[in-house]
């Protein structure tokens, strides 16, 4: 019964919070060009929400002729379920987890991720559409490379606590947040967290001057909101990710273990959007040649350092 | 590197800076009376319509827009149909400034959406006003050589008696 609560509450949780962000998002972005953003409907532009919902729920959803039609219906559902799916071994405290304490938690994460790469594709191909193609082997390239060494940056955290699960690598930071030793990880596990959810700056996938919209091009309606709303989930996997990770987690002084959680998962969210406002979109070649030739060489540089004070630690 | 950074935080500092904003059917701007906006034809001070029908700002539009037709009552002269389509007018201003009386005029109103093309026909019942525009106390019978009932030739202000030329006396 406790876990079915568990169950339930996440996943209305996570599409909550995707469709809340979805507002967030345009208020913040509006905020920082110095314009109020979304605000006439309800208070603060709060039901801009519900808004949206029937506007998408009503805009006519309509399948090209020349799509294959159930690869075409199938992709935005991998997308969001493989997001859905990762958020099962997300701790958001000691007890309040899906999965428990899955003992290869991050593995599995990154097992969703492997197949949320499917989605785009699979949406590319099945448009049947050269742009939509085009963004759709985009999507592919940049997430496969992205997912390498996204990989190969958490081995640091993964080594020091000695552990792929989630909850162990909490526990692990009970004198120091893991930001701190493994700064470099960091850094690279958050690039490659927004390649991975194609984030702006790198929404490369979509790039409208050139892919007419991307992967999505033929996408209408609610199988369009799917995609948006799995991006969004994506983005708030990816700041649980860090919060867990990277920031401690639930840990922190005088508040309850979930708020900070909460708090801290929300600005990273927050910086997401901060960095959509903030930078522009590199070059296709600019986005593979800084994963190839700059992250991929940090992030085992990290796992290589890391290792070899371990073993001195260990040794001593 | 150092520039990204720099960008992000200065993109960050915009969350504290003032909006830009106006919200504009909430705040209404303020439009100086020489704005030129939508199109009225005006009444002399006496309530009579000042367009005589002279045709001269249909000749000056650039987009033909203004059509009209003159017919006469009283000596007076007047539209019998006054037509601006303003989905083709360009709101130049070149009536007003063509026309002789003062009855053509441009005003700050620029809310003229219509849901129907074809409203955007205004014909004469939805340009004339009630007032006299921006030129209070101009009536240009008043001052013009034309006899009207009330006035014969000769009784205009600013205006001497027909000189009679049959007369022999200097």
């Amino acid at each position: 019964m406790w876990s079915l609560l568990i169950i339930l509450v996440t996943v209305f949780g996570v599409l909550g919070v995707a469709a809340i962000s979805t507002m967030l998002e345009r208020r913040l972005l509006g905020f920082f060009q110095d314009r109020p953003g979304p605000n006439r409907v309800g208070p603060f532009g709060l039901l801009q929400v519900m808004a949206d919902a029937v506007k998408m729920l009503f805009k006519q959803d309509w399948i090209p002729p020349f799509a294959d039609k159930p690869v075409f219906l199938l992709a935005p559902v991998i997308g969001f379920l493989a997001v859905l799916l990762s958020f099962a071994v997300v701790p958001v405290t000691t007890t309040w987890s899906v999965a428990g304490t899955l003992n290869v938690g991050l593995l599995f994460v990154f097992g969703m991720m492997g197949l949320a790469v499917y989605s785009v594709v699979l949406a590319g191909w099945a448009s049947n559409n050269k742009f939509a193609l085009l963004g759709g082997m985009r999507a592919a390239a940049q997430m496969l490379s992205y997912e390498v060494f996204m990989g190969l940056s958490l081995m640091g955290v993964v080594m020091t606590a000695r552990s792929f699960s989630m909850n162990d690598i909490v526990e692990a930071q009970s004198k120091v947040w893991f930001i701190v030793p493994q700064i470099l990880g960091a850094v690279v596990f958050l690039l490659a967290g927004i390649a991975e959810t194609h984030r702006l700056p790198f929404d490369l996938p979509e790039g409208e001057n050139e892919l007419g919209a991307g992967f999505h091009t033929e996408y209408s309606g609610m199988k369009f909101g799917m995609f948006f709303l799995a991006e969004y989930a994506g983005v708030a996997l990816i700041s649980c990710l860090i919060t867990t990770l990277y920031l401690g987690g639930w840990r922190g002084p005088l508040l309850p273990p979930a708020a900070w959680f909460i708090l801290k998962a929300g600005f990273l969210i927050c910086f997401f959007i901060l960095l959509r406002a903030a930078l522009p979109r590199p070059r296709y070649d600019q986005l593979m040649s800084l994963g190839w030739k700059v992250l991929l060489p940090l992030s085992l540089l990290n796992t290589v350092v890391t290792g070899a004070i371990l073993l001195l630690r260990a040794s001593a | 590197m150092i520039g990204i950074i720099r960008t992000i935080w200065l993109t960050f500092l915009h969350l504290f800076h003032k909006n830009e904003t106006v919200q504009y059917p909430d705040v209404k701007p303020y439009l100086s009376p020489r704005y030129r906006g939508r199109i009225v034809l005006t009444r002399d001070p006496s309530g009579e319509e000042r367009c005589v029908a002279c045709n001269l700002c249909a000749a000056a539009c650039p987009v033909d827009c203004i059509s009209l037709q003159k017919g006469e009552r009283d000596g007076r002269w007047y539209p019998e149909f006054f037509q601006i389509n303003f989905s083709r007018c360009i709101f130049c201003g070149f009536c007003e400034e063509a026309c002789p009386t003062y009855a053509i005029q441009l005003t700050p109103d620029f809310e003229m959406s219509e849901y129907v093309r074809q409203n955007l026909v205004y014909e004469k019942e939805d340009l004339l006003i009630s007032g006299p525009g921006k030129v209070p106390d101009y009536s240009f019978y008043n001052v013009s050589g034309l006899a009207i009932p009330g006035k014969g030739k000769g009784e205009a202000e600013r205006e001497a008696p027909p000189v009679d030329t049959h007369s022999l006396m200097p």
